[in-house]
């Protein structure tokens, strides 16, 4: 490797400048105020975790991970989610009375990337967990919550595409008769190799309805009239619980009313055997990745020794902010220049600005080599420089 | 008016193949579109913004979602392992990839060198064959580099054999067949899913 440049930084990783820092902190404001309107309250774990606790615990690839070793030669990654992490504190601390907890965080997680070095390998996620909860209605609080947190948010163009990963499973395993052909196929839909799926399909001995079964399996993408069709892809009831919940959820959605912002799309399949049940991802019209996604977990607590079900969903802010654009409006800056004689007056005019919620910087004239850019800088500037009573000259 | 429909096309072999498909289809592109040296074409008629690219570039504009739909290779989809749906097999610009080298030679045993504009479907085949090999990452010519020594084998495509004939080839092995593949951004997918399954329809009735 050729020698680092003293301004380079980690692959991947990136500073975040005034400007972005307060768009930043808007967009994340207007989320986390959203959650704790819904009673979410905001926790945080440390960025490093134990690599055989949290690291294989998590949905987040291996390779993906950043590792290194404690001084006990034990390893350690830095956290590639907050779910895992979460699932740990209330596995082992919080969750010791038998009602739902609902917690809330904005933390960044680190991934490496495998191409285009320029990617994000830490960026910040803004997200819920309710857990210990295993109803339908929780899986539709996720869903409004994200729905009602992103309108907050400013954002207006975006939808939510809900699967469930128990159809899938159900209906695969029903058909190809074990689990192991069923994950083959799943193996297609997760590398969204839609043309693979229907040659491996054809290439199955199966009867004509069954493969037929299959294929049209793709089709199963829109509104409410998804869940009719689905059932009409089911035999013996198997998968039928699936397309129940999702009725129940879709009936919970309207109650909620935002079901204007949801469509399904059961070929939509997450990280393998890790969500259990529904699951939804986010897109934002502008934005070429997905936003946010979440859905239901239900083993991951059992990692950690505590068997219950749970659920939440994560925004990830680069992305938000990608879609939602520059803020208009920052709070404007206001600069006091003063020279030593008239420090107390600068001083007293500060403090009284400062308390009325203005941001005011107080700059020693003498300090400034360019009175121009300084004063461009600024939304006003007043001068209080010279004795007093005289007029300074600008 | 609703925002058009953008699409990548691969520029050359390609190209000519899928523009009569998509007229096939019943899409009015007009006649200029054949000849232009433009990079970006908009075909109001049909709400539609063409993205003209290099062919091995057609899935990065997809994943990034510049473009909502784009024409690639499965040649290239295997070698850039890209974030997109392959939703549809076009069948057209058929060819294969395979293994080529002089004729009647074998490899080296200790580490044969491979030459290849694929180094990832290269190194992934020979693994699975439990070959050890050293791959070299070439941009054009590859016949070149078993002729001058630089290579025991080469990994390119191949649609009539001429190249390799003419250059005193053979082929070895076949790896898998190639065609163009109709690929999506996951995005554009889910938000603009009629527009795109429209065309995906119109298009398998002519494949």
């Amino acid at each position: 490797m050729s020698q680092l440049f003293m301004f380079e930084k980690p692959l991947g990783m990136r500073d975040t400048l005034p400007k972005l820092y307060e768009t930043k902190q808007h967009v994340r404001t207007a989320l986390e105020m959203e959650m704790k309107r819904w009673g979410y309250q905001f926790i945080a774990t440390p960025a490093l975790e134990y690599y055989e606790t949290v690291g294989t615990a998590s949905a987040i690839l291996d390779q993906q991970l950043f590792k290194l070793l404690d001084q006990q030669g034990h390893t350690l990654v830095l956290r590639p989610d907050m779910t895992s992490p979460i699932a740990r504190v209330a596995a082992s601390k919080l969750l010791k009375e038998e009602f739902p907890l609902r917690l809330a965080y904005s933390d960044n997680v680190f991934r490496a990337q495998q191409r285009e070095g320029g990617r994000p390998a830490e960026f910040e996620q803004v997200g819920v967990e309710c857990i210990g909860d295993g109803t339908v209605s929780a899986d539709g609080e996720m869903i409004a919550l994200a729905v009602s947190a992103l309108k907050e948010a400013g954002l207006e163009n975006f939808q939510l595409s809900v699967s469930h990963a128990g159809f899938v499973e159900e209906l695969f395993v029903q058909i190809l008769g074990n689990e192991d052909r069923a994950r083959e196929l799943i193996q297609f839909l997760y590398e969204k190799n839609y043309v693979g799926y229907r040659e491996h399909v054809k290439s199955l001995p199966l009867s004509s309805i069954d493969s037929k079964r299959l294929i049209s399996f793709l089709d199963l993408r829109g509104g409410s009239e998804v869940i009719g069709k689905s059932l009409d892809l089911i035999e013996n009831g198997n998968g039928k619980e699936a397309i129940l919940e999702l009725q129940e959820l879709w009936n919970i959605l309207n109650d909620y009313d935002v079901t204007k912002y949801i469509k399904f799309d059961l070929s939509l399949v997450s990280h393998m055997s890790y969500y259990t049940g529904i699951l939804f991802e986010v897109y934002a019209g502008n934005v070429g990745f997905p936003i946010g996604n979440g859905g239901r977990y239900d083993s991951l607590l059992e990692k950690f020794g505590k068997s219950t079900g749970a659920t939440g969903f994560a925004i990830r802010l680069d992305r938000l902010l990608e879609a939602i654009g520059e803020l208009d409006e920052t709070v404007p800056i206001e600069c006091i220049l003063f020279s030593p004689e008239r420090r107390k007056e600068a001083c007293a005019q500060a403090k009284e600005r400062r308390q009325a919620g203005r941001h005011v910087v107080l700059q020693d004239i003498s300090g400034v080599k360019d009175l121009d850019a300084c004063s461009n800088k600024y939304s006003n500037v007043t001068f209080l420089v010279g004795n007093v009573g005289k007029e300074p000259a600008k | 008016m609703i925002e058009p429909l953008t699409i990548a096309m691969p520029k050359g072999r390609i190209f000519e193949e899928a523009v009569d498909l998509l007229r096939k289809a019943g899409y009015q592109l007009p006649p200029e579109f054949d000849d232009s040296r433009k990079l970006i074409i908009d075909v109001e008629e049909e709400n539609f913004r063409f993205i003209l690219s290099k062919p091995t570039d057609v899935a990065t504009y997809v994943e990034h979602g510049v473009a909502d739909l784009g024409i690639a290779g499965k040649d290239v989809l295997l070698e850039e392992d890209r974030d997109v749906y392959e939703v549809l097999d076009l069948k057209i610009s058929g060819c294969y990839l395979a293994v080529a080298g002089l004729p009647n030679t074998k490899m080296n045993d200790v580490a044969p060198k491979i030459a290849t504009k694929y180094p990832k479907v290269a190194a992934t085949f020979f693994r699975e064959q439990g070959e050890q090999v050293e791959i070299i990452k070439l941009n054009g010519s590859i016949e070149l580099a078993p002729i001058i020594g630089l290579a025991d084998r080469i990994v390119d495509i191949v649609s009539t054999g001429r190249t390799l004939k003419e250059n005193g080839l053979v082929e070895y092995e076949t790896i898998t067949p190639i065609t163009s593949r109709l690929i999506v951004n996951p995005v554009s997918y889910r938000i603009k899913d009629q527009r795109i399954s429209e065309m995906v329809a119109s298009l398998s009735e002519v494949i």
